[in-house]
């Protein structure tokens, strides 16, 4: 009985510095920010004062229901966040499963060089994605020689899908949804939006490689060599026999994608800072724009709670199919 | 076929090498000829006058000797935390142990982005907000960290502990004469993990500190690129900025680049 008391406070002893640190700094600031999201506190003195007006559920019905600018931002960030998500997770899979599939067995010069990225400042990398992508830079260089005039990248608020079509339909800019035209919903990311798509998908497109390489290495060779013998092409090979291996990992990679996507700030903040015209707003830029900024802190970590239920709903939805497919 | 494998190797290679070679020519480079030749390897004449400038005109000394303040103090907490904390929970027989485990779990999952403006809350109502205490303190430990050290002692035989144990050696005289001396691999690891976290964070400092003589070197490049210097001049000077962001990383990488590369599916599908 006695060891075991003191086991039992041994083991607590152990844990007790990282409780202390997670549980003051992660879950008490949880409780904190969704008092404050029901508050209309500025910012001044302690948000537990007894002068600071609650507000109840007004700072998310400013997001949802209210027209105004709240509402016209958080929206416009959403559709930004939703247009960003659609490119970079299907291309950055797709490009960590070529660059896996193109690397496998190969020197590790190579999947060194892929990685790289990954590890760097992202603040540093978006500095030298500033420089890549500013006017005369390194990308309006490489067009110019193939005979294409580069925009202007980071003050371009055209929408891709604008571009292509030219002038909206009248329909389209006099109507619209929850407080944006079906226009602004519907004109693409912008090309300022574009540039931070690119460096995305170049930075993390490594570590998304090393999870397919170490899922190409699990498959046993005789499954390949089977295939072979019974006559398949290497098509055949890939599409019946590799991808079909890798579809756990292709979960996996998918759902990290969409979950990491929605948290995007470093290089908004460093790049863009949500301009130009807003086409850069992320829900994560936003709440930090609206709290520090606008000193709007119930909206700001309203913004973070919507957010944060994003994310969570995307994490319960990856950890239960996994489960299912342990099982 | 062979060939064409080589030529994508090759193309790729360029794609993802090439960024950083004009990021370090073009930090030797003068503005004009930046702004000329950006894609150009070599710089012409080559200059160190982008270094001299972001250390003389900018606080560039300040923020080199933070970040190294803060790197190496949160490494070294989250070296001895994460690995005191992951010990007792593969190790210890304590009550509340698999509830505890639980819940490191379920905060590896909050997004960090979420916690910008309630961690500033709660530095500020402590009256931490704004000193070195606030910059460090709230990354000291981590819950990834725990989950890596706990998977890694619970793969190491327990009969040296054992042993040990019927020695009379108390739990943390077993931890830190048996167990640590042998976690070597996993504490490399983890050393690194933390370098190059603490060493690259910069959101944590938006929200912890807003005295410049405070900023570390990512919080200080940022500042420098969005508010005084901001637009599409003396790229050479914020390109040395960002140099010397990498290099520490970019060495350490280097150095051990197989630690780095640990099974990216672990920690995934464990959890």
């Amino acid at each position: 009985m006695r060891s075991r008391t003191r086991e039992n406070l041994a083991g607590w002893l152990f844990v007790a510095p990282v409780v202390a640190i997670l549980g003051l700094f992660l879950l008490l600031p949880i409780l904190m920010a969704l008092w404050v999201s029901l508050t209309g506190w500025n910012g001044q003195g302690s948000p537990f004062r007894a002068g600071v007006p609650f507000v109840g559920g007004d700072n998310y019905a400013r997001l949802f229901t209210e027209d105004g600018l709240a509402r016209e931002n958080f929206m416009t960030s959403l559709r930004n966040n939703v247009y960003y998500v659609a490119a970079v997770v299907p291309l950055q899979t797709a490009l960590a499963l070529f660059l896996a599939l193109v690397v496998n067995r190969r020197r590790a010069f190579f999947r060194t060089a892929f990685y790289f990225p990954s590890v760097t400042s992202s603040v540093a990398i978006s500095v030298v994605f500033l420089f890549i992508f500013s006017n005369s830079g390194a990308v309006n260089q490489l067009l110019a020689l193939a005979g294409v005039r580069g925009p202007q990248w980071f003050s371009d608020p055209r929408g891709v899908i604008q571009l292509l079509i030219g002038e909206p339909p009248a329909a389209l800019t006099e109507h619209g949804l929850l407080g944006l035209t079906w226009w602004d919903w519907l004109a693409g990311p912008s090309v300022a939006m574009c540039a931070i798509i690119v460096l995305v998908v170049w930075t993390t497109s490594g570590t998304f490689m090393l999870m397919f390489l170490a899922a190409l290495q699990n498959i046993p060779k005789a499954l390949d060599e089977a295939a072979m013998l019974d006559g398949a092409t290497r098509w055949q090979r890939f599409r019946r026999v590799t991808l079909p291996m890798l579809k756990p990992t292709m979960f996996l990679v998918l759902t990290l994608g969409l979950i990491g996507t929605w948290q995007v700030f470093d290089q908004i903040y460093v790049m863009s800072q949500g301009d130009p015209a807003k086409t850069t707003l992320t829900p994560a830029f936003l709440s930090y724009r609206t709290a520090f900024r606008d000193f709007d802190y119930g909206a700001g970590t309203a913004i973070s709670f919507v957010l944060f239920l994003i994310i969570v709903v995307l994490t319960l939805v990856q950890r239960w199919v996994m489960r299912e497919r342990k099982a | 076929m062979k060939a064409m494998r080589g030529i994508l190797l090759a193309v790729f290679s360029v794609v993802f090498v090439y960024p950083f070679v004009i990021q370090v020519a073009n930090s030797f480079k003068t503005d004009p000829d930046a702004a000329a030749n950006p894609l150009s390897p070599i710089p012409h004449p080559a200059t160190l006058s982008a270094f001299e400038r972001v250390f003389l005109g900018t606080d560039m000394p300040v923020w080199l000797a933070n970040s190294l303040l803060v790197t190496v103090v949160v490494t070294l907490g989250r070296v001895l935390l994460d690995s005191m904390a992951g010990y007792a929970l593969a190790r210890l027989r304590f009550r509340g142990r698999s509830g505890l485990f639980a819940a490191v779990i379920a905060v590896m999952a909050v997004p960090g982005v979420v916690l910008f403006i309630p961690k500033f809350l709660v530095l500020n109502q402590l009256g931490m907000y704004d000193s070195y205490l606030a910059l460090i303190l709230p990354l000291v430990a981590d819950a990834t960290g725990v989950f890596i050290m706990k998977q890694f002692f619970e793969s190491i035989p327990g009969s040296v502990e054992e042993a040990a144990r019927i020695d009379g050696a108390g739990p943390f005289r077993v931890f830190w004469s048996v167990v640590l001396p042998m976690s070597r691999p996993a504490l490399i690891t983890l050393t690194i993990l933390s370098f190059q976290g603490s060493w690259n964070e910069f959101p944590h400092t938006l929200v912890a500190v807003q005295d410049p003589a405070l900023f570390t070197l990512p919080r200080g490049l940022a500042d420098l690129v969005s508010g005084s210097l901001g637009g599409g001049t003396q790229f050479p000077l914020k390109l040395a900025a960002a140099l010397l962001a990498t290099v520490p990383v970019a060495v350490i990488f280097v150095v051990f680049q197989r630690h780095f590369i640990r099974d990216p599916n672990q920690g995934a599908e464990k959890g």
